[in-house]
């Protein structure tokens, strides 16, 4: 086995994916919301379908992409093979046990999390990423240039009341996911610093309320603006 | 105080194990644990039944031999060893739960009786430091800045009891590989073998079956010396950088 598979079999190497993979896709979180909140601009959409139209046509945002997707599913394979092995180190429980005293309930509820997170993924990226891909779009011209029109099955998609809670209501679990993982990259990464640390865990706990709050804004904005 | 235990009983390492609930009666507010259960015992001993075994030596806190997970806690309520909890923390008439710690890297040998010898290969693969033979070299010879010899000093008190591994949801050995780790690593007298201490060290922890780490903090919060987190971000940082530089390919 060579040093780099050594490494990346370690609990410590796949650790290290779990982290950093983790804080790309936090990174990336960002980057999609700042897109996301010009569905919110009062133009109907236009500045939302030309933004879309640019990602998808820039090759670096495509790069990038390939790579997102590559991240999210290392992130879903190493959190299999870890909890595996986590099981596996103690296979049998305590009869009794207040870890609720020592540790976050979202700490020890990371996999759960992340995995109603994929479920919701798997919805999200059937609605709007698949049919923005091969679905058929309505269009819509803006200066004579037409565009497909994201934005038309976006507001449709949040005029239903059940695709509406089912978004706020996953946002909620990322929150969770969010409250204990960024500052738990940070730590893995072994950035622990009595200057800093303090700093990342503040700006974990802001950023895994403000997110997903930010995100889950959006379907609430648009279905009351569809009553 | 009159008490109901449940405790675990296992005949040996094969056996499948379960509860067994006793009583003891008249037990001392003032008395530790550990000599609560020495009453059961001796009223085990006298009925001719198999007294409960478990582990203990020092009784001072310190060698930390003394384990048991009670009440779903290791070491009990307290942040402390189970020799220093005393049955003040507990209510009259009150059912308490005592269990083996449970790992993987810690089979049951008899009752509550854990084997932890997978810690001491732990410690060998790494866990030391070349000197020179020789005469013996003058106190305070090689400077060390006091907060360095303090910090190193705290990730050395740890006394190997294993609550950190008891506590934790994935059984995983991090905080005491990452404090015998850190305690060596801070010092200029662990530099000599500081990257294979790393690698080894943690190839050790990897192969005796002990969890990764999820970064919860139940076993700085359970551990009676009070081993910090920031051993753990330490450990990370010298193994990470131990595999990228050393030349152990």
């Amino acid at each position: 086995m060579s040093w780099v598979t050594k490494t990346f079999n370690s609990t410590l190497g796949q650790k290290l994916l779990m982290a950093l993979t983790g804080l790309f896709l936090i990174l990336f979180l960002v980057v999609h919301l700042a897109g996301n909140l010009q569905l919110l601009l009062p133009d109907e959409g236009e500045s939302f379908n030309i933004y879309a139209e640019s990602m998808a046509s820039n090759p670096l945002i495509r790069v990038v992409s390939i790579g997102n997707f590559a991240f999210i599913l290392i992130h879903v394979i190493y959190s299999v093979v870890l909890t595996r092995s986590n099981k596996k180190a103690r296979p049998v429980n305590y009869a009794v046990s207040k870890a609720s005293t020592n540790s976050t309930w979202a700490s020890r509820n990371m996999g759960i999390l992340g995995t109603v997170i994929l479920l919701f993924l798997i919805i999200h990226l059937r609605g709007f990423w698949y049919e923005f891909k091969f679905g058929e779009l309505p269009t819509a011209v803006y200066d004579g240039v037409t565009y497909k029109n994201v934005f038309a099955i976006v507001s449709e998609a949040y005029s239903n009341i059940a695709y509406v809670i089912v978004y706020v209501v996953a946002m909620g679990f990322l929150g969770f996911h969010l409250s204990h993982g960024f500052a738990s990259a940070f730590q893995t990464l072994g950035l622990n610093h009595v200057k800093y640390s303090p700093l990342i865990q503040k700006v974990g706990a802001g950023f895994a309320i403000i997110i997903p709050a930010l995100f889950a804004l959006i379907p609430i904005v648009m279905y009351i603006q569809t009553l | 105080m009159n008490l109901t235990l449940k405790i675990w009983r296992q005949k040996n390492q094969s056996d499948k194990g379960g509860f067994k609930e006793y009583k003891v009666s008249d037990i001392s507010k003032d008395m530790s644990f550990l000599e609560m259960l020495d009453v059961l015992n001796e009223q085990l001993s006298d009925k001719g039944e198999d007294p409960v075994h478990f582990d203990h030596d020092c009784r001072e806190g310190i060698c930390g031999m003394c384990s048991l997970h009670i009440n779903g806690k290791p070491h009990g309520p307290l942040q402390t060893t189970t020799c220093q909890l005393h049955m003040r923390s507990f209510n009259d008439g009150e059912t308490i739960t005592i269990e083996p710690w449970r790992a993987t890297a810690f089979p049951v040998m008899k009752d509550l009786v854990v084997d932890r010898s997978s810690f001491d290969r732990i410690i060998q693969a790494g866990g030391y430091v070349s000197v020179n033979t020789g005469g013996v070299p003058d106190a305070n010879e090689i400077p060390i800045p006091k907060r360095i010899a303090d910090e190193a000093f705290d990730a050395a008190t740890c006394i190997g009891c294993g609550a950190c591994v008891a506590a934790c949801k994935n059984a995983s050995a991090m905080l005491f590989t990452s404090a015998k780790i850190s305690q060596l690593a801070m010092l200029p007298q662990g530099q000599v073998e500081r990257k294979e201490r790393a690698e080894k060290m943690i190839a050790q922890m990897d192969a005796e079956g002990f969890g990764a780490c999820t970064n919860t903090g139940a076993c700085s919060a359970e551990c009676p010396k009070g081993i910090s987190l920031t051993n753990i971000a330490r450990m990370n940082r010298e193994y990470f950088s131990a595999v990228v530089s050393s030349e152990n390919v």
